[in-house]
């Protein structure tokens, strides 16, 4: 059944592939606005081997990295502290819970005047991005924690240290890594947005570049590195939750 | 006389009030006293303090007044050595193997590889878990998951067990099989056991002495002693004083029963 679930999905990517392939090629999509993804593919691979984009692709992962990796540790930690104290949940719930409404981005000039045209102003996009859904899902997981696991703890005569660590954390695993999976997906659409309009430097920065200067093969390359990137990260996290989740029953 | 196993004397619990409702007082005060080895069954109405008993016994809580004793030594917020407790729900740990769920408490307490292989490989073929070893607990039936718990208190070596309705989830063939299960287990290691159970005639099978509760704030009405011999099984429902043991426990209970539906509604 998943091995048929797994050929269906790839025939449903190869088959849109394909599609878009045979429209370029018979000119249904004019080349001005797309190239064949053939091309696309071929234009990346001469990207890579050619070497010049790898100073902007180096930026935009390191940037991500710091972004991503801050998110992650502020945010698991901002979650226990927040799920310890039910006072201060009670004021920041509202807040968390209306946080994505707001367009983080219109605060780009702020973070220029603040902290200029270097990485710090993408790495804070990035971070914004991605730490409020470390919160949150650190919040419901340990939320989700059985009573009983607790109680279990103090059977076995555990200190709180040890508690968290042996038993709460892992039963709030599955919460947690649904956490990562978005801080993932949110540091890079947070870095990578922000490179278009705060960067000189970076996949975002060439992308939007390359536009302006009608560099088409270009362009669609790195749309497509963004798009292996992202995709091939975020099977890895998938799997990884797939295991997690088999072994615990919840799916 | 020796000294009792477990002593509770003038024991109560009242939880504090809070912004919207009053203190609530859900148990005693009341006196017990569990002597080493035995078999000792609370029955009592839904909300009489069944639990919270059991917790202030374990240490899992605080008694607001009285003193409760294990083996001599006072117990105080801290659940004493030598005591292990089955919960009703799902205690399993889903990220773990069934052995590693019974090894969790031995690696814990330091004690060597050695030792909790052997003990672990006990306690899976005692509780007829062999098969499922190395399975998860989302792979387990109720049941088996509940085998696990209780196989992870008996690898501890307990000499006070106590069980928090650890039945009430599974159907009633599988109560009486798991009944039979833990007379084995409790013959076998000499623990002195406190279960906790809604069901009569569980508590009649089970138990040398049943504790029936009133409504809430729980207190002991009667402790009723069954007569069975020590060594018995769930074929003792089949026995014409079983009725009799299981009869006496809903004449004393029925009243205290419909004083908790009363104050319920």
């Amino acid at each position: 059944m998943r091995l048929r679930t797994n050929v269906l999905r790839i025939a449903v990517v190869l088959g849109a592939f394909l599609a878009v392939e045979l429209l370029s090629r018979i000119g249904a999509i004019p080349r001005v606005m797309m190239i064949p993804p053939s091309e696309m593919l071929i234009a990346l691979v001469r990207l890579l081997l050619s070497g010049r984009m790898n100073v902007h692709i180096a930026i935009t992962l390191r940037n991500v990295g710091i972004a991503l990796t801050s998110a992650l540790l502020l945010g698991f930690v901002g979650g226990v502290v927040v799920h310890a104290l039910p006072r201060l949940r009670r004021i920041l719930d509202p807040l968390f819970a209306s946080y994505y409404s707001i367009p983080i981005f219109v605060f780009y000039p702020l973070f220029i005047v603040i902290f200029g045209m270097g990485s710090i102003p993408l790495i804070i996009m990035g971070f914004l991005s991605a730490v409020v859904a470390m919160v949150i899902n650190t919040l419901n997981g340990l939320d989700r924690v059985p009573r009983v696991f607790r109680k279990t703890a103090q059977v076995f005569q555990m200190t709180r240290a040890r508690a968290v660590c042996l038993i709460i954390l892992p039963a709030a695993a599955a919460n947690i890594f649904t956490g990562i999976k978005l801080a993932v997906a949110y540091a890079f659409i947070g870095v990578i947005a922000a490179e278009f309009i705060l960067s000189g430097g970076g996949i975002g920065y060439q992308i939007s570049f390359t536009y302006y200067a009608f560099d088409n093969n270009t362009m669609y390359a790195l749309i497509l590195l963004i798009l292996v990137l992202v995709t091939v990260i975020n099977m890895s996290l998938y799997v990884w939750e797939r295991r997690l989740l088999t072994r615990m029953g919840r799916r | 006389m020796s000294q009792p196993h477990v002593a509770l004397t003038n024991v109560s619990r009242v939880y504090p009030g809070t912004r919207n409702q009053g203190p609530v007082h859900a148990l005693g005060p009341l006196d017990l006293e569990l002597w080493k080895g035995e078999f000792f069954s609370v029955v009592g109405p839904s909300g009489c303090g069944k639990s919270t008993l059991l917790e202030v016994i374990a240490g899992l809580a605080l008694a607001s007044e009285g003193t409760i004793t294990f083996e001599g030594a006072p117990v105080a917020a801290r659940v004493p050595d030598g005591v292990g407790v089955v919960f009703q729900e799902d205690a399993s740990f889903p990220w773990l193997t069934v052995q590693d769920n019974i090894a969790f408490g031995l690696r814990r307490a330091g004690v060597d590889a050695e030792e909790i292989a052997k003990r672990v490989n006990y306690a899976v073929t005692f509780m007829g878990l062999k098969a499922f070893a190395r399975a998860y607990p989302a792979q387990l039936s109720g049941g088996m998951r509940q085998r696990v718990c209780i196989a992870r208190t008996l690898v501890m070596q307990p000499r006070l067990i106590l069980l928090d309705e650890p039945f009430g989830a599974l159907d009633q063939q599988t109560r009486l099989l798991m009944g039979d299960e833990l007379l084995r287990l409790w013959r076998e290691t000499g623990a002195t056991i406190l279960l906790i159970t809604h069901a009569l005639d569980e508590a009649a099978m089970l138990a040398d002495r049943v504790g029936v509760m009133s409504a809430r704030p729980g207190r002991f009405i009667d402790i009723l002693p069954t007569g069975w011999p020590r060594e018995r099984d769930s074929l003792i429902v089949a026995r014409q004083e079983f009725g009799q043991v299981t009869g006496h426990l809903w004449s004393l209970l029925r009243g205290e029963s419909l004083k908790a539906l009363q104050n319920d509604q």
